[in-house]
């Protein structure tokens, strides 16, 4: 009895001892993350409920006022609008790109390699430093594409200033730079696919075409969903080259939400309204986040 | 018909080729433009006498020595805190039971779906509260404690057999002799990969660094590009080309050289 009791102490001790290591080991990176996502998510659904401190003027509780301040704020809609633009213009064109390198790269292809790497260099690329030579492309005049409208006799255009094409330009940027880095989650998937399938489908007599249609691309079906948010995502993330080839401009006519908030905190130094506008985007990236879970969970169940 | 299908063929190659082409166009067309002087700038003259000016004007314009070395030191600073603190939390959700675990891991799926390059107001008040504005730790601070390090390390750590960690205990090793030990060379192309993401990843950063620094002794290369390519600092397309050139080489170049492992990181990266 002595030898027993003295032993199942030690065992709580040493249960108690593990757990406390586990969150000793936790907490450094706990901490960080807490204080940097976690933190700000929730402090800035706070700040959204107050003013902005002003010389003079310390922040108050103000309600939904910021709220209903941008409900009528036309700029808010004007660059919720041009992301939903933004996303709509890139996501569909850049992933079907992808698809077409990857299989391009996939199949019997002369000079392979030299193709792939030029399709996927520009992700390794800063958005800055591609934007500044861009910039230069749209450049009236001097720039590249107004040279090669030239040659066709077409007459010089101010790609950047005209609220119509602002923000196609910046479209086209952002399909060049990411179409790369989509290919390569396709090109892992059709690596995957079975090669005795296209065999089969062949002695069946099923055209190339067919069997891309019939049999690739929906065994790509996970492959592209998740390519599909994770464009999603970057479309609200990724604002780097407005700053480079437009500010926004025109008159907000190229602005993204994330932008917009930058301005708002940064230029016009009201957090509590950049907080408020936080919070919508934060909402954008919950729902994408859950989709991705849902379609995550589906995965797991295939296997 | 054989033919038919041939010539199907060969368009679709010469459509893959100008493909190619076009992605390859901009970067082809900034290093004609920097290793030549203005007047080239869009007249493509094979013959053209080829020059280094436009490198010197433009490390003279702009303070690109300082700008390499700010990046340097953060990508070194954020990768070193990001493997300590990464390895140390994967190790304890992958090999330890504690109350709280599953309310941890959920705080860290949520960072790794909302990054901190959104929450740039919050966490710019955050670190102002810490003094840390416009320091390159301000810069590297908030990721630091990487939720897609940890998930990363955790996959891989909960790969490596129990027996061995349990062998290693009969031995007598403690805790952190079995981490460095045991778990950390077994999961040695986890580390590869996560380091060649994160390192593209904070070389390439720009607007959390915009906003947290102000001076030249902080900025990264980045930002650095971004005043040096604006069109009020009145440099030309060739000096600019130059410029960025500069900036992008040693990631292009290590890009180009260890091209495979670049490719299969961001990969893992993408997959989780």
């Amino acid at each position: 009895m002595h030898s027993i009791r003295p032993k199942k102490t030690m065992r709580i001790d040493s249960k108690t001892a593990r757990w406390v290591n586990a969150w000793l080991l936790l907490l450094p990176a706990a901490v960080l993350m807490v204080a940097f996502t976690h933190f700000p998510i929730v402090g800035g659904f706070f700040a959204s409920f107050f003013s902005t401190a002003r010389q003079g003027r310390p922040s108050k509780f103000v309600g939904l006022d910021n709220y209903s301040y941008m409900l009528n704020d036309p700029v808010f809609w004007q660059v919720l609008g041009n992301n939903f633009l933004y996303a709509m213009g890139t996501i569909p064109l850049s992933v079907g790109l992808a698809l077409l390198m990857a299989v391009w790269v996939n199949g019997r292809l002369f000079g392979r390699a030299v193709v792939r790497t030029a399709y996927f260099t520009p992700t390794i690329l800063p958005m800055i430093a591609v934007a500044n030579i861009w910039l230069f492309f749209y450049t009236p005049q001097i720039g590249l594409l107004d040279k090669i409208r030239g040659l066709f006799g077409l007459a010089s255009h101010s790609w950047l200033g005209d609220p119509g094409t602002a923000l196609a330009c910046l479209m086209v940027l952002a399909v060049w730079k990411d179409a790369g880095f989509f290919m390569i989650f396709y090109l892992a998937a059709l690596q995957g696919i079975s090669p005795e399938l296209e065999e089969a489908a062949v002695i069946e007599g099923a055209g190339r075409w067919y069997f891309f249609r019939r049999v690739t691309l929906p065994l790509l079906m996970p492959t592209t969903l998740f390519v599909v948010v994770n464009a999603t995502i970057n479309s609200f993330k990724l604002v780097d080259h407005i700053f480079i080839l437009t500010k926004g401009g025109p008159d907000n006519a190229s602005s993204l939400l994330l932008y917009y908030i930058y301005e708002v905190a940064f230029g016009f130094w009201d957090t509590a309204y950049a907080s408020t506008l936080t919070v919508v985007l934060l909402a954008i990236l919950g729902g994408l986040a859950v989709t991705q879970f849902a379609y995550l969970e589906k995965r797991v169940h295939y296997q | 018909m054989i033919r038919g299908v041939d010539w199907g063929q060969r368009l679709e190659m010469a459509a893959a080729w100008f493909l190619a082409f076009l992605w390859a166009a901009p970067l082809l067309y900034a290093t004609w433009a920097a290793f030549h002087p203005m007047d080239f700038v869009s007249r493509f003259d094979l013959t053209a006498a080829l020059t280094l000016d436009n490198f010197r004007a433009a490390w003279k314009v702009a303070p690109f020595a300082r700008y390499f070395l700010n990046t340097f030191m953060l990508v070194c600073m954020t990768l070193a805190g990001q493997l300590v603190l990464c390895t140390l939390a994967a190790y304890s959700f992958a090999r330890f039971e504690f109350p709280g675990k599953n309310i941890a891991f959920i705080l860290v799926l949520i960072q790794i779906m909302i990054m901190p390059d959104v929450l740039i107001v919050q966490n710019y008040l955050t670190t102002s509260k810490l003094g840390l504005v416009d320091t390159i730790l301000g810069i590297g601070l908030p990721y630091m404690g990487s939720a897609f390090g940890i998930f990363l390390l955790r996959q891989a750590f909960k790969q490596v057999p129990k027996e061995l960690e349990d062998a290693a205990r009969v031995e007598g090793a403690g805790w952190l002799s079995i981490l460095l030990k045991v778990y950390v060379p077994l999961a040695r192309p986890t580390y590869l990969a996560y380091g060649l993401v994160s390192v593209s990843y904070h070389w390439n950063n720009f607007l959390w660094p915009v906003v947290i620094t102000n001076s030249t002794t902080t900025r990264p290369l980045t930002v650095g590009l971004s005043i040096f390519g604006a069109p009020e600092s009145g440099v030309n397309f060739s000096v600019i080309s130059a410029g960025t050139l500069l900036a992008v080489s040693p990631l292009l170049i290590a890009f180009l050289l260890f091209q495979r492992q670049f490719v299969q990181s961001f990969m893992r990266s993408g997959i989780k």
